[in-house]
Order: structure tokens, then sequence, then C-alpha cells
């Protein structure tokens, strides 16, 4: 055992970086909860209900269930390691010290490119959300959602950039809201508190599993969107007080409150909506848990799931600002990508060229591109993401075994949930290609050219050892 | 073994390799939606005229929530009846695991040759 200690205040596993101002460590494991949660609650909003029209109904729940085990493995190993890499970029710097730079490269853009694109998704469904608010207001024109969309991500933007405590408090709060507002939604419609209006089996009645169980796989392409962004909880590893406690507790809270949350979800959105509308997320229903309120007869109920999507999507689009512009940041800084990235704003001490940098690159993906390829383009990254994760995990465990580094967090079973990952990463990438063949190959074609751009070109450019940034031992085998 | 100086990148070459990196991205992520190869399209494959709820195939509970919504059976006719073909060639599918198996393979490798080196200069020979 070394004289690093994860768990300790003093010696918590921070190294040097060279970089003459630091990220503050002002966040709590609420926060990481918060960054979590925020993150992904859009996606009980909007997104998942893609799942139901790949399969039907039921198809969806299997998919929703399978993806949460997918997540859970995920949100147990990243617990494990972010609880002893407690720094910023997340799953980049652990595949930098666990893999290799090429590797991390790689990482870093899954990362960036999941989260801009989920902003970009969110940043759409809140322009919708402004022209359906339009419309029951009585104005009768087609609303121009396009102004709404850029004033969501300037202003997420500018929230970023003034400070990672405002952004993230901002955050707490707003996602509180809206989990409850989908607990409120249950209560008052499935008959615990007041009078229920499920019908499950009469809409179900002759479409239980429509395209039989092809559609059950198929469906894990969208339940993805359940969960998809928890694992960003990792990006707050340089920022929170207490990296061994706050990491492993904000993420595991955040998954469990997530498996309640979509489980709801589907529960109250396919007890009211029929499957066909609800599966279509471009043409029928864009935000479920909005049109199952409106369909409730309640106004109190549909003025707050109204502010529920609303919140959702702020609360996901300012947490991907945040992740996104952390990891680009973190590659910045070593020089994966250009230095002039991984400057810290002195005033508000945050990645704040990062941050700037990104914004019209959302803003085009907003603006450009329709909302089932955005969300399709954020699951590929994540997913790539995800497959790295049990090879990081296994390597981890073998160059530093237990005994070796004190974690913050040891997760139990080793190596069934990297297993258990790795399989469910294998079925969801045979749904991908069921539907979204082209883009999947595309955009592995990206990364290998990339890939090669980097190692060829780009990697010249990175001091080697000391890119090395834990104080840990050498790794056994090298 | 020998300290590794990475040498200075000028700003002209940093901005380069950010143009680089950004029009690689739109191309991976645009490119297949401008050629239409984007799929995932659903399609009507017997469209019915004249629809009614009972021949779009909903019972009375489906088609009180359709008209709930707003719709009448001409309008929900695509949205009730398109649907995705999930048929595939095997010849697809090898293409799409060897593309990603090899993606991993070469990343891999890459890393563990740079990893090494990395090592070799943090903790010494």
């Amino acid at each position: 055992m070394t004289n690093f200690d994860i768990t300790s205040k003093t010696m918590d596993g921070m190294g040097p970086h060279g970089t003459k101002v630091g990220l503050l460590r002002v966040l709590g494991p609420t926060h990481v909860w918060a960054l979590g949660v925020g993150i992904v609650l859009v996606g009980e909003y909007m997104g998942w209900n893609f799942a139901v029209g790949k399969g039907g109904a039921y198809a969806a729940l299997i998919a929703c269930w399978f993806a949460g085990i997918l997540y859970t493995c995920v949100a147990m190993i990243d617990s494990e390691v972010t609880s002893t890499v407690a720094s910023a970029g997340g799953q980049y710097t652990q595949a930098k010290h666990i893999i290799g730079p090429l590797m991390a490269f790689n990482v870093g853009l899954y990362l960036v490119f999941a989260y801009t694109m989920l902003e970009a998704a969110n940043a759409i469904t809140a322009g919708y959300l402004f022209s359906v608010v339009a419309t029951m207001s009585g104005y009768e024109a087609a609303l121009d959602q396009r102004p709404f969309i850029v004033l969501v991500i300037m202003f997420l933007a500018w929230l970023n950039y003034r400070g990672v405590l405002a952004t993230l408090t901002f955050n707490l709060v707003i996602t509180a809201i809206a989990f409850l507002a989908i607990i409120v939604l249950f209560l008052a419609t499935s008959g615990i508190a007041g009078g229920g209006i499920m019908e499950h089996a009469a809409l179900f009645e002759g479409y239980e599993l429509p395209y039989g169980w092809i559609g059950v796989l198929a469906a894990m392409h969208f339940g993805l969107w359940f969960y998809l962004g928890i694992e960003g909880t990792t990006q707050a590893a340089e920022e929170v007080r207490s990296p061994a406690r706050a990491l492993p507790f904000g993420t595991l809270a955040g998954i469990m409150t997530l498996l309640i949350a979509a489980s709801l979800t589907w529960y109250v959105s396919t007890g009211v909506l029929p499957w066909e509308f609800l599966g279509d997320g471009v043409n029928g229903s864009v935000a479920p848990l909005f049109d199952t309120a409106r369909l409730s007869g309640s106004t109190g109920l549909i003025w707050l799931l109204g502010f529920g999507t609303l919140f959702a999507t702020l609360a996901s689009a300012n947490g991907c600002i945040n992740d996104a512009s952390r990891a680009w940041f973190a590659m910045g800084r070593d020089k994966y990508l250009p230095g002039w990235f991984g400057a810290v704003h002195p005033k508000y001490r945050t990645p704040y060229r990062s941050i700037v940098f990104l914004v019209p690159i959302a803003l085009i993906f907003a603006l450009g591109a329709p909302l089932d390829q955005v969300i399709t383009f954020s699951i590929l990254s994540g997913l790539l993401g995800y497959t790295f994760m049990p090879l990081n995990i296994i390597l981890f465990r073998r160059k530093w075994p237990l005994n070796s580094i004190k974690r913050g967090y040891e997760h139990p079973f080793h190596p069934l949930p990297a297993i258990t990952l790795l399989t469910l990463c294998g079925v969801t990438f045979f749904a991908v290609f069921l539907g979204y063949g082209t883009q999947l190959v595309a955009m592995v074609g990206f990364y290998i050219v990339v890939s090669l751009w980097f190692h060829f070109w780009r990697y010249r450019f990175v001091n080697r050892g000391a890119q090395f940034t834990m104080p840990w031992p050498k790794p056994r085998g090298y | 073994m020998a300290q590794y100086s990475p040498p200075k990148q000028s700003k002209a070459s940093q901005l380069i390799d950010v143009i680089v990196l950004v029009v690689l991205t739109f191309g991976a992520l645009f490119v297949p939606l401008w050629l239409g190869l984007a799929g995932a399209a659903k399609s009507v494959a017997t469209p019915v005229p004249n629809p009614t709820w009972e021949t779009l195939g909903q019972t009375p509970a489906q088609a009180a929530k359709y008209e709930a919504l707003g719709y009448t059976p001409e309008a929900a006719h695509d949205l009730i009846l398109a649907r995705f073909d999930y048929s595939f060639s095997i010849g697809a599918l090898l293409t799409m695991i060897v593309v990603i198996l090899l993606y991993y393979v070469l990343i891999l490798r890459f890393s563990e040759v740079e990893y090494r080196e990395v090592i070799s200069e943090k903790f010494g020979e």
C-alpha cells in the first residue's frame, strides 16, 4: 500500500497539472447527484419514447430495465475508479492513467460528443415546449423555435462561465422539481391519490409486441436514453470537497433515483398514450410526460409537467455544458488538444475557453439536425464509452490490485459487472445497427481517422511522463 | 529513459488542428444525413383508403385517446400504420462487427505502445 490515500483530505490523489490557477473545490455529494440526475432526467421527459416506437410498450419496459442493469454496472465501475482518480476529465483521465493516451483521447471525444449532442437535443425540446405553450396561450401562427434554442444554450453557457457552484446549485433545485413532478403525476394518475386513468390493457390490446422479439432488441437503442449521462458525475472530481465520499455517494444515489423515475415514467405514459403516438418522438409525442398530463384533464398537472419538462431540459443542458467543457479542458491541459483550451478563468475558476468554444458546435446541431438523429449521435458516443469501461476496470484491478491503492469505494462481484456491461453493450450495438447502421459505421470510421491523426501527429506535442498525474505506484507488469 | 521534450506548437498550427478536428466531426455526423443514409425511416406498407378507427386496427379505447389528442383517422393514418423494416444482411452485420473490433484493436495496441513510454519515463526503467 502506498502513502497515497484517496480518503484523506490532505493526500486525496490530486497531482500537479502545471496550471497557475486550479478549479474551485466547492461541491458536495448533493451537487454530484444534481449533476448526474440533472443531465439524465430529461431522458424521462423526452427521447426514451422512441424505444416504444422501436418495439412497442413492453419492449420499451424490457429495454428500460436491461438498460438499467447496464447503467448500474456503469455506476458501480465508475464509482470505484473515479473515487481514486480525483481529476477533471472523468473517464478521459481514467483512461489516460489506466489504458493509455490514445484510448484517453478517444474517450475524451466520446464524452464531448455525447454531452454536446445531448445539450443540442435539450435545446430542441425546450424550443418545442415554448411553441406548445404559445399555442396553448392562443398564439395561432407557428412559433419560430430557433430564437429560444439559441437563448437556452447561450444563457446556460453564461451560467457555466460564471462559476460551478451557482451552476450546480441551480441544477439541484430544478432537477429536484422535475423529479417531484414525475412522482406527483404518478400519484395523481395511477389511482393512488385521486381517480386513476391508467388503461394499459386496453391500449396494449393487439400490439403487445408489434415487432416480435427483434423489436425488444431494437428498443435497447433508445432504452439507453433513460439513463444516458449518469457517468458524467465523474467530471466533478476536481471540484468536489471530498471526492472519495461525494462521487460514489452522488453517483449511486443518482442511478437509484433514475431507476425509479424511469419505471414510473414508462408506467404513466404507456397507460395513457397510444403506443404509435407515444413511440413517434418527432411527429407524435415529443414530450410524453407533458402529453400524459394534457390527457389527464388537470390544469395543475399540465403546468407542473410543463415546468418539469422545461426544468429537466435546462438542467440537462446545463450539466452537459459543464461536463463537455471539463473533458475538452482536460484534454487541452494535457496538450491532447491545443493547450489554449486548458486555461482556467482567473476570477470565476472555470474552464471558460472550452465552455465558449463548444457553444457554436451545440448550436449548429440544435438548429441543423432532427431530434432522433441528434439523440442517436449522443447514444453512439455514450455506447463507445460504456464499451471502454469494462476494459478499464479489468486493467485497473490488474495493474493496481485492491491492496495497492486505497479506494474510496470498491465495487462488489468483480468481474461480473464488467462482463455484464460488455455483453449489454454488444446487444445495444446490434440494436443501433438495426436502425442506424450507417451512422454507427460512419462514427467508428471517424474515430479510426482521428485516432491515426492523434497517434501520428498530435501526440508529438504531449509530455510523456508528466501527463501521468496521479501519485500512484508503478503499475504491475510494467 | 531520456525525457521526451515535445516541440512547441505555433498558434497557426494549433488553429489548424482545431479546424481539422471540427471538420472531421461535422463530416462524420452530417454526411450520412446529407446523403440520405441516416436510416431508421418508417414507412406505410399498405395504405388504407378512407380510413376509420376500425380499419386502422384501433379499439374504441385506443380511438378515444387519439380523439382526445385531437387526431382524426385521416390525420392519424401514417402515425398508426408506419413501421420500421428490421431486415438486414449478414454481410452488413459482419462488416459492422469487423469495423468495431478493428477500431478497438487499433486503439488498444497504439495505446499500449504509448503507455509503456509514459510509464517508463514516469517511473524509470
